[in-house]
C-alpha cells in the first residue's frame, strides 16, 4: 500500500492549497511535513487519510476523545471497526482480560498505566495526547498519519513517545511543528510553501538554510 | 424580509411583529368575565385550597397507580421509539411522521382510540405513546446534532456505524438526553392525569368530578398530592431504576383491550371516512369538505390563532417580569426559593386544569384560556431563563437593580428568550386547539362536538385540519430561530 498524487490540486474549503501536487510515498517509510501554519499540512494529511482509510491510524492535532469514557475504553475505540457491535458493547460495559491486558502493555509504552481507568475529560492536555496516541497503536493498523501528536509534551516524553511510534508504525507520516522531533523519528522531509512542496529530500540533507527559508514569510 | 442575522434590529423587528400581530388578534377575541358571581366562585374555591380534603386511600391508590403506570409506560416506550427516529430525523418522511404525531394532543388521540379500544388500559398507553414519540425524536434528534462531531471524525471516515455511535455520540450526549426523558416523565405524569378528563381512570377524573361538583376542599387535596408527586420525582425516579418502573406498571397496567376486531375495522372503513365518499360520491365530498370549513374549521382555526398570539405575547412579558426574582443576579436565596418553588407548583398545573378553574371564576370566553396559557408557559421559560442568567458572566462593578436588568442581562438572554419562546408557539397552539374542549371555541371545540354528536368522519377532518395548523406554524417557528440565528437548547427544565 503506498500513497500517491500526481498532478493533485488540494483545496480547503473553497480555497485552493496546494496545487500541481507530485508525491509517492512507499510502504515503509517514515515522512516528516513541515511548513508554516496555514499551509496545508492538515489538508494534505486528511487527502492522505482519505486514501488509505481503512488501513490508516490517525492521530489529529485535538484528540477526539469521549470526554466521560476512561482512557481505557478511549484506547479501546480504536479497534472499533474491527469487530461487530454487541462485542464492543461488551467492552464498554466490561472489557476482557485479553483486552485489558493488551491496552495496559500499551499504556505502559506511554506512561499511561495509572491513568486507564480516569475519564478522558479528567486527563491534562498530554495525557490526553498519548491517549489518543494509545488509540492509534491499539488500532492494530500498519500505517500512521498524524498532525502534530506530541505539541503538548514536554521533550522527554515527547521523544520516548515518537520511539514508541517509530517501532510500531510500519509506515508514518507526521505533520511537525518541531524540527527536532522530525528529525529524531523520521527520515525524509516534505516542506510545503506557497502552495506547493518546496522541497521533498532524506531528512539527513536538509540544511538549515533550507529549514529557515521554509519559514520565512514571501 | 428578515435579514439572516441576530442582530438587535432583527430581534426588535420580530419582537414588534409578534406584539402587533397579538394586538390586532386582542380586536378580534372575546375576551369578557360572564360569570355573574366570579369572586363568590373564587371565595369558595380559596375556602377549599386553605382546607383541603384528602381522599380516602382506598379510592386514592388505584387511580395513583394508573396515572403513574400509563406515564412511565407511555414515556419510556415513546423515548425509546423517539430514539430510533431520531437517528433518521435526516428522512424528511421521517420527520413528517414526528411531526405529524405531536401536532395532534394527547386527548384527540384518546378520543379516537376509544371509539376503538374504549377506555381501556390500550387507549391510555397509545395517547401518550403517539405524541410523546414524535416530541421525543425531534428533540433526541436535536441533541444529538449539536453534539461535538471531532471524536467521531477522529476514528473513521467511513460511514458511522452503530459501535461509532454507541461509543461517541450516545455518550457524549446520554447526561442530555436522560434530563430530557425525566423532564419528559414530569409532562408525562401531567398528561396521563388530564386523560382522565375524557374519562380515563387517571388523577384528572376525580379532580374533573370535583371540581364540577364544586368540591374545592377535596379537589384541593388531590391537587396538592399531585404537586407532591411532581416534586419527589427528581428524588424517587433514577433512570437506573426505570426498568424496575417500566415492568412493574406494565405487569400492574397491561396496554390490553377488549374491543372487537370488527367494531375496528367498521370504525376505520366506515365511521371515520367522511359521509359522502361511503358512497363514491366524490363532488358531494368537495361539498361536505366546504361546508365544514365554512361553518366551523375556518372559525376554529381563526379563534385558535388569535388565542395563541395573545398567549403567546403575555407568555413573554409574565417569563421576562418572572425570571428575575428566580435570578441570583437579582434576589437573595430566600427569595429565591419562594420564587423557584412557585415556579413548580405554576409549572406542574396543566393549562387544562388551570383553564378549567379560570373557567369557573372568569365564565366561558378566551380570557380563561389567555391566563392559564401564558401562566403555565411563562413559568417554564422563566425558569429556563434564571438557569441561563446564572451562567452570565458579569463584571463585579456593573450595574444593579433595573439598571442590570436592562442594561446587562436582558440584552444577553434576548435572542435566548425568544428562541424559547418561538419553541413553545407550537405547543401553545396544540394547547389552545385542546381547550376548546372547555368550551372556547378554538378547533378543539368542533372536534369535541363532533364527537359528541357521534360524527368521527367529521372529527377526523377537524383533527388533520388541527395538525396542518400545527405543523405550519412550527415550519413558520423555526424559520424565525434559523433566520434570527438564535438557539436555545429545547426546554430541559
Amino acid at each position: 500500500m503506498s500513497f500517491s498524487f500526481k498532478d493533485h490540486e488540494l483545496t480547503y474549503g473553497p480555497k485552493t492549497v496546494l496545487k500541481n501536487l507530485h508525491l509517492h510515498i512507499q510502504p515503509g517509510e517514515h515522512v516528516a511535513i513541515i511548513g508554516e501554519s496555514g499551509v496545508g499540512k492538515s489538508t494534505l494529511l486528511k487527502a492522505l487519510r482519505e486514501q488509505q482509510a481503512s488501513t490508516s491510524a490517525w492521530c489529529p492535532q485535538q484528540p477526539g476523545l469521549v470526554p466521560m469514557l476512561s482512557c481505557l475504553h478511549n484506547i479501546y475505540m480504536g479497534r472499533l471497526d474491527q469487530y461487530n457491535f454487541l462485542i464492543n458493547l461488551k467492552q464498554l460495559l466490561y472489557p476482557s482480560a485479553k483486552i485489558r491486558t493488551e491496552i495496559a502493555s500499551i499504556a505502559i509504552k506511554l506512561g499511561l498505566e495509572h491513568e486507564l481507568q480516569q475519564a478522558a475529560e479528567q486527563l491534562s492536555g498530554g495525557q490526553q495526547q498519548r491517549c489518543s496516541i494509545g488509540r492509534g497503536l491499539f488500532s492494530k493498523k500498519s500505517i500512521l498519519i498524524a498532525d502534530e501528536p506530541v505539541s503538548a509534551l514536554d521533550e522527554f516524553q515527547a521523544l520516548k513517545v515518537l520511539d514508541v511510534m517509530k517501532h510500531h508504525f510500519e509506515t508514518m507520516v507526521i505533520a511537525f511543528h518541531d524540527i527536532h522531533f522530525a528529525r529524531h523519528s523520521c527520515k525524509r522531509m516534505i516542506a510545503l510553501k506557497n502552495g506547493g512542496l518546496y522541497f521533498d529530500k532524506q531528512i539527513d540533507t536538509v540544511t538549515d538554510d533550507e529549514l529557515k527559508e521554509v519559514y520565512r514569510s514571501t | 424580509m428578515f435579514k439572516a442575522t441576530s442582530s438587535s434590529h432583527a430581534l426588535i423587528q420580530v419582537t414588534f411583529l409578534m406584539i402587533g400581530l397579538a394586538f390586532v388578534a386582542f380586536l378580534f377575541s372575546d375576551i369578557a368575565i360572564h360569570t355573574s358571581q366570579p369572586w363568590f366562585e373564587l371565595s369558595l374555591m380559596l375556602k377549599g385550597f386553605a382546607q383541603p380534603v384528602f381522599m380516602s386511600w382506598h379510592t386514592l391508590w388505584p387511580a395513583l397507580c394508573k396515572t403513574l403506570s400509563f406515564a412511565i409506560q407511555g414515556v419510556v416506550c415513546s423515548a425509546l421509539l423517539g430514539f430510533i427516529l431520531a437517528l433518521f430525523f435526516n428522512y424528511t418522511w421521517i420527520r413528517l411522521l414526528a411531526s405529524f404525531s405531536r401536532a395532534i394532543h394527547e386527548l384527540f388521540w384518546a378520543l379516537l382510540f376509544i371509539q376503538i379500544a374504549g377506555l381501556s388500559p390500550l387507549t391510555g398507553f397509545l395517547a401518550i405513546l403517539i405524541p410523546y414519540t414524535g416530541v421525543f425524536a425531534k428533540v433526541f434528534s436535536e441533541i444529538l446534532d449539536e453534539c461535538d462531531k471531532e471524536p467521531e471524525r477522529s476514528l473513521s471516515l467511513n460511514p458511522p456505524n452503530l459501535s461509532l455511535f454507541l461509543y461517541t455520540r450516545f455518550f457524549m450526549c446520554w447526561e442530555q438526553l436522560k434530563n430530557y426523558l425525566s423532564y419528559r416523565l414530569e409532562c408525562g405524569l401531567r398528561s396521563s392525569a388530564i386523560l382522565g378528563f375524557v374519562g380515563l381512570p387517571t388523577l384528572g377524573f376525580e379532580l374533573e368530578s370535583f371540581f364540577k361538583q364544586g368540591d374545592y376542599a377535596e379537589a384541593a387535596g388531590l391537587l396538592y398530592l399531585f404537586f407532591i408527586l411532581i416534586i419527589s420525582l427528581k428524588y424517587v425516579f433514577k433512570v437506573t431504576l426505570l426498568p424496575f418502573y417500566v415492568v412493574a406498571a406494565f405487569l400492574y397496567l397491561p396496554p390490553v383491550a377488549s374491543g372487537s376486531w370488527t367494531l375496528m375495522w367498521g370504525f376505520i372503513t366506515h365511521d371515520i371516512v367522511p359521509a359522502p365518499l361511503r358512497t363514491g360520491d366524490w363532488l358531494g365530498f368537495l361539498d361536505w369538505c366546504k361546508t365544514l370549513c365554512l361553518n366551523s374549521a375556518f372559525k376554529g382555526v381563526f379563534n385558535s390563532l388569535i388565542l395563541a398570539q395573545i398567549a403567546l405575547v403575555c407568555t413573554g412579558v409574565m417569563s421576562l417580569t418572572l425570571f428575575p426574582f428566580r435570578s441570583a443576579l437579582f434576589f437573595s436565596k430566600p427569595w429565591r426559593f419562594i420564587s423557584h418553588s412557585g415556579l413548580i407548583v405554576l409549572r406542574s398545573c396543566p393549562e387544562y386544569l388551570l383553564t378549567f378553574i379560570s373557567l369557573l371564576i372568569f365564565g366561558p370566553s378566551m380570557l380563561p384560556a389567555i391566563i392559564a396559557l401564558s401562566v403555565h408557559n411563562s413559568s417554564i421559560i422563566a425558569h429556563l431563563l434564571a438557569l441561563q442568567s446564572a451562567q452570565l458572566k458579569l463584571q463585579i462593578d456593573v450595574q444593579v437593580g433595573f439598571n442590570r436588568y436592562f442594561y446587562e442581562v436582558l440584552p444577553r438572554l434576548y435572542g435566548n428568550f425568544l428562541a424559547l419562546l418561538f419553541y413553545r408557539w407550537e405547543i401553545i397552539l396544540r394547547e389552545t386547539a385542546i381547550l376548546g374542549m372547555l368550551g372556547i371555541p378554538t378547533l378543539g371545540f368542533f372536534i369535541d362536538s363532533a364527537f359528541e354528536d357521534i360524527r368521527f368522519d367529521r372529527a377526523l377532518f377537524f383533527i388533520l385540519i388541527s395538525a396542518i395548523l400545527n405543523m405550519t406554524v412550527d415550519s413558520i417557528s423555526v424559520f424565525f430561530r434559523k433566520r434570527l440565528h438564535i438557539h436555545s437548547q429545547p426546554e430541559l427544565v
